[in-house]
């Protein structure tokens, strides 16, 4: 149960010149919920891409060998220019029908979905089936980017209740990047601040008020205007 | 009815078709004008090709390839935007045309000219169309899923310079093969349009790939049919067939 499923060793990352990830170390053990906290710019969302190896970087990532990762993006601001049925979203990632269908009943949703226009669901049922594509074909280990970006807080709360639930059921490890210091308490039992640099690591009651003024900082302001 | 009549309408019905279908991956690309400059570009290559009496769309292909090429290359120098960069490099080339192009054939460069295909021309259209439709339908529902997300593309393994390099290449030959029917000035209707009519009719993609190839075909088919009849030129009357059906798609759109 307490397998370790990545190991990050001074991972460093710099892109057009600029350090947005210094010195990062960390490791995730299997059936661990870690949430990225941090104030935007941080470089959380790089630091999800760089774990997927979609970004250049230094230093050591290392998955547990054969591992399947899913990813939920932060957003996709295109799909909705495209004509595209639930069902033909899926089967991008070459998931059979059946698969779907089975997805569809895990993530809360009916099967006459599959039909529906992608840019007809509304906000929350367009975020499951994001997380419902992130599970095509069993992964063990999900990524998951600013999951309540636009979504109400009723359809926050259940969002969570299904990741709990995945979690649970698929005894997945989760990675999630988060504004949301709720989410932190309730859900997470372990987590990252991040400024660049880690700033605290460890498990979410040790979270002080002074590590949070510390990782938002002078941005204090700017982050509450978001909420 | 007329042979020539005859070629002028498969040619017209299978460059209408691939080019729709492209464009339908285009259009979610936003990238639908890309060929509007890419179209004006190839008219230098135009001009040289009706003063050396060569194939239209092979003099045409090569100025496509270089207008993609130096896009690409100022994106990368300057990270200006690409609508900036191609309104530079497309109104050069239009210049650069007009600088030698014989003017009484500035007509057939500028809006193009189907009524002279040969039987051969027609033969290896056929045959290339078929072809270039074979590989849109296979990197097809990869391309669609670089268009939503590169980084959910690479994520699944996909090799996103190959899949790019391919699809540009597609668009540098089917502009050329554009040019041939509507010239250099209308080429981009000839892959937006239908598109856009597809978009408005389908609820789906399989819907919407169809429709946009069967709209650029039959919009060739009639457009041709009606120049056979008022004499008007072609390719004018292929781009308004178009039109009016984006206009019924109004009223239907879903």
């Amino acid at each position: 149960m307490t397998e370790v499923i990545l190991k990050v060793k001074n991972l460093n990352v710099e892109l057009n010149g600029e350090k947005i990830l210094e010195n990062l170390s960390f490791e995730v053990k299997e059936g661990e919920v870690l949430t990225i906290l941090g104030p935007n710019g941080a470089g959380k969302t790089v630091l999800l891409k760089t774990l997927l190896k979609l970004l250049p970087y230094k230093g050591e990532i290392e998955w547990k060998s054969g591992i399947k990762i899913g990813y939920v993006p932060q957003r996709l601001p295109f799909i909705k220019d495209i004509p595209m049925s639930v069902k033909e979203f899926f089967k991008l990632k070459n998931a059979s029908e059946n698969e779907a269908k089975s997805i569809l009943k895990l993530i809360g949703l009916e099967e006459k979905i599959l039909e529906k226009k992608i840019g007809d669901l509304s906000s929350g049922q367009f975020q499951r089936i994001l997380v419902g594509w992130a599970l095509v074909s069993n992964p063990q280990v999900l990524l998951f980017d600013e999951p309540m970006a636009g979504i109400d807080i009723g359809g926050q709360e259940s969002i969570y209740q299904l990741l709990e639930k995945l979690r649970k059921e698929k005894n997945l490890t989760i990675l999630l990047v988060t504004h949301d210091l709720s989410i932190v308490y309730n859900f997470a039992n372990n987590c990252l601040c991040l400024n660049k640099k880690i700033l605290c690591y460890g498990i979410p009651k040790k979270l002080t008020s002074e590590l949070l003024s510390q990782l938002y900082g002078g941005e204090i302001k700017f982050y509450q205007h978001f909420h | 009815m007329e042979m020539q009549f005859f070629l002028s309408l498969i040619c017209g019905i299978f460059i209408g078709g691939i080019a729709g279908y492209l464009g339908s991956l285009m259009l979610s690309k936003r990238m639908a004008l890309v060929a509007g400059p890419l179209g004006h570009l190839t008219l230098p290559g135009i001009a040289l090709a009706l003063i050396y009496g060569f194939d239209i769309s092979l003099g045409a292909f090569p100025f496509v390839i270089l207008g993609i090429f130096l896009i690409w290359l100022f994106e990368i120098r300057t990270k200006l935007p690409m609508e900036a960069l191609t309104a530079i490099v497309f109104s050069s080339g239009v210049s650069i045309a007009f600088l030698f192009l014989p003017i009484e054939q500035a007509e057939e460069a500028l809006i193009g000219d189907i009524s002279k295909v040969s039987f051969g021309d027609t033969i290896i259209l056929v045959l290339s169309c078929f072809l270039i439709f074979l590989i849109i339908k296979k990197i097809y529902s990869k391309m669609i899923l670089i268009n939503i997300s590169e980084d959910l593309a690479k994520a699944q393994g996909i090799d996103i310079k190959k899949y790019n390099f391919i699809y540009l290449f597609l668009i540098a030959i089917i502009v050329a093969l554009g040019v041939k029917l509507v010239g250099g000035l209308l080429t981009a209707a000839l892959v937006a349009i239908p598109a856009c009519t597809a978009r408005n009719l389908s609820k789906n993609l399989s819907q919407y790939r169809f429709y946009a190839l069967l709209f650029g075909s039959i919009s060739c088919f009639f457009g041709i049919l009606l120049f056979e009849i008022t004499k008007f030129p072609a390719g004018p009357l292929i781009i308004l067939t178009s039109t009016f059906f984006f206009l019924i798609s109004l009223i239907f759109k879903k």
